[in-house]
């Protein structure tokens, strides 16, 4: 039975399964078990815990106690959510800079000779496989005062900068220094999603550089460019390593929050209200986009 | 026609600009590892080997060594495996659940892992679950397999799924379909997919500092380093564990290269 319903399945396609294939085709669901079982038990699971910690009493170490509402109120109350605020604030102006910064080379690497795409796209994943840690480590000897710009410019020109660290826009430059390729590839996914020739046809017909912009590449490359703000988006929201090393703790993110309520404050439900927080706008925030894309044409057309 | 070449022109230096800043940090923690004195201070007065003596002697850095290691190398291994069906279940059968089951494997991905680390710390606290690196293996999988899927699932989107039939039809077991013929054809992706994982796994550091609990890798040494107490160990350690990533992806690509050409 099994195998006939494999030979009905259709060739890797995407959408458009015919009714054939669906009624008896058990071979998909058995093959996605395995992941569905870890993303329940590795992600779904820890989540509602947090969720069901967040309403507990305040330092409870069981999430059995009669709920309450109390570490809400401590947010407000205790002013954590100003944490929150600075996290939210950050998370947008760096996704907003990344856009910018992103937008042009993805361009590059999508309209780039294919051997020089490829090497480009290799240069630009690398650090990424290099711990964050390391990476702000080395900005922050390259920014603070006697690093390698301050030092290099006094040697040079007698007059240096200072220490560039230790304030916000450094932590926002941080973020948007970590999460480019995050922002980067969902672009040039979406960015090969416009055609060329159309391109092309649309500013031999007279369209400005902009309107062309405006009315055909924005458009078409939108999924893409959407995932890359959303991916950015969340992931900053959780960030600290930006605040602890280059901000040096000039302001103090709301992820920072939620880890000293687990570690020093040993408040389990504080920590737990304030992550609820994030993940109701983080899940908000996925949610929304994902109902307006459609991964089969995004991923199986990018390899065309 | 000139403001065209101007425009790619500024392009181009735009594109090597990024590139550049993109590796200032590797470069200046590669400046700060030769440094004698023990703060650094630019330009280095006397350059000196002696922190990368220290760092091969320490027994600490050879113990986090092997645990970054042993992670990796168990992530890999266990998220491919699971990847490769978990791709096909993606891109190549149709089943009811599909659409779903292709928005739920992204949210992972999207997701702060710091939030999501203490989230695990948390569970694995409650299920008296000893927080150690075979629970960092766990932790970093839940982020780690879903993108392993994505890179095997564009590679299954790329092939004919008519070998397959007719390889059935040929009487073939389902079995002998999988190793001869879906497998192979997966794997420029599967081996993608492996190297990904490798990499990740040996830069991650939220999910370790929440899930390791007394075992201790290579970003977390260096973590502890940077709030305790500096020393130009720090820099050489992640100067070497920068050459380390980079050479592992270079002989990745290569045989990554030689394995699309002879398919």
């Amino acid at each position: 039975m099994t195998d006939l319903a494999e030979k009905a399945a259709p060739a890797a396609e995407g959408s458009g399964a015919p009714a054939l294939g669906l009624a008896k085709a058990p071979a998909g669901f058995w093959c996605a078990l395995p992941m569905l079982l870890l993303l329940g038990l590795g992600f779904l699971a820890p989540l509602l815990l947090v969720v069901l910690y967040s309403f507990m009493p305040r330092g409870s170490f069981s999430p059995f106690g009669s709920p309450t509402l109390e570490n809400y109120v401590d947010i407000v109350e205790q002013n954590f959510h100003i944490s929150f605020a600075w996290s939210l604030w950050l998370a947008l102006v760096s996704t907003a800079i990344l856009l910018l910064v992103a937008y042009p080379l993805a361009l590059a690497i999508t309209r780039a000779a294919p051997r020089r795409a490829v090497l480009l796209t290799v240069l630009v994943v690398a650090p990424l496989f290099v711990a964050e840690n390391i990476r702000l480590q080395g900005w922050v000897l390259f920014l603070d005062k006697a690093g390698v710009l301050d030092g290099g410019l006094e040697a040079l020109f007698g007059v240096g900068t200072g220490s560039l660290t230790n304030n916000v826009p450094v932590i926002v430059f941080g973020l948007v220094y970590i999460y480019l390729p995050f922002m980067l590839f969902p672009m040039i996914l979406g960015l090969s999603n416009v055609p060329p020739d159309v391109r092309e046809a649309a500013l031999d017909m007279g369209a400005s550089r902009w309107r062309m912009f405006r009315d055909i590449e924005l458009p078409l490359a939108a999924p893409g460019v959407m995932i890359g703000g959303l991916l950015c988006f969340v992931i900053s929201l959780g960030a600290f390593s930006e605040a602890k090393f280059l901000g040096k703790g000039v302001i103090v993110t709301v992820a920072q929050d939620i880890e000293s309520a687990f570690t020093f404050g040993q408040n389990w439900p504080r920590g737990s209200a304030l992550s609820v927080l994030v993940i109701l706008l983080a899940g908000a925030a996925v949610f929304l986009a994902m109902r307006r894309l459609d991964l089969d044409a995004m991923l199986g057309r990018s390899k065309a | 026609m000139t403001d065209g070449i101007l425009r790619r022109r500024l392009l181009g230096l735009y594109v090597a600009l990024i590139v550049a800043i993109l590796y200032v940090p590797m470069l200046t923690v590669g400046l700060a590892s030769i440094s004698r004195s023990r703060f650094f201070m630019f330009p280095i007065r006397r350059t000196d080997l002696k922190w990368y003596e220290d760092t091969f002697a320490s027994l600490q850095v050879r113990d986090a060594l092997w645990t970054s290691l042993s992670i990796a190398a168990c992530v890999a291994l266990i998220s491919v495996t699971m990847a490769v069906f978990g791709a096909l279940a993606f891109a190549r059968y149709d089943w009811k659940g599909r659409k779903l089951y292709q928005q739920v494997l992204l949210i992972p991905v999207f997701f702060p892992q710091a939030v999501l680390g203490l989230a695990l710390q948390l569970w694995f606290n409650s299920l008296g679950v000893q927080m150690s690196w075979p629970a960092t293996v766990f932790a970093q999988m839940v982020w780690i397999a879903p993108i392993v899927t994505l890179i095997i699932s564009i590679q299954a989107y790329g092939y004919d799924g008519s070998v397959e039939e007719a390889a059935s039809d040929l009487g073939a077991s389902r079995w002998q379909v999988f190793r001869d013929i879906t497998f192979p054809l997966l794997g420029p992706g599967v081996f993608s997919g492996f190297l990904f994982a490798v990499l990740l796994s040996w830069g991650n550091f939220p999910l370790a500092y929440f899930a390791s609990g007394a075992d201790v890798t290579i970003p977390e040494w260096l973590y502890g380093k940077m709030i305790g107490g500096y020393t130009p160990m720090v820099p050489a350690v992640g100067f070497l564990s920068v050459l380390a990533g980079g050479l592992a992806l270079v002989i990745g690509l290569t045989v990554r290269a030689r394995l699309s050409r002879a398919a």
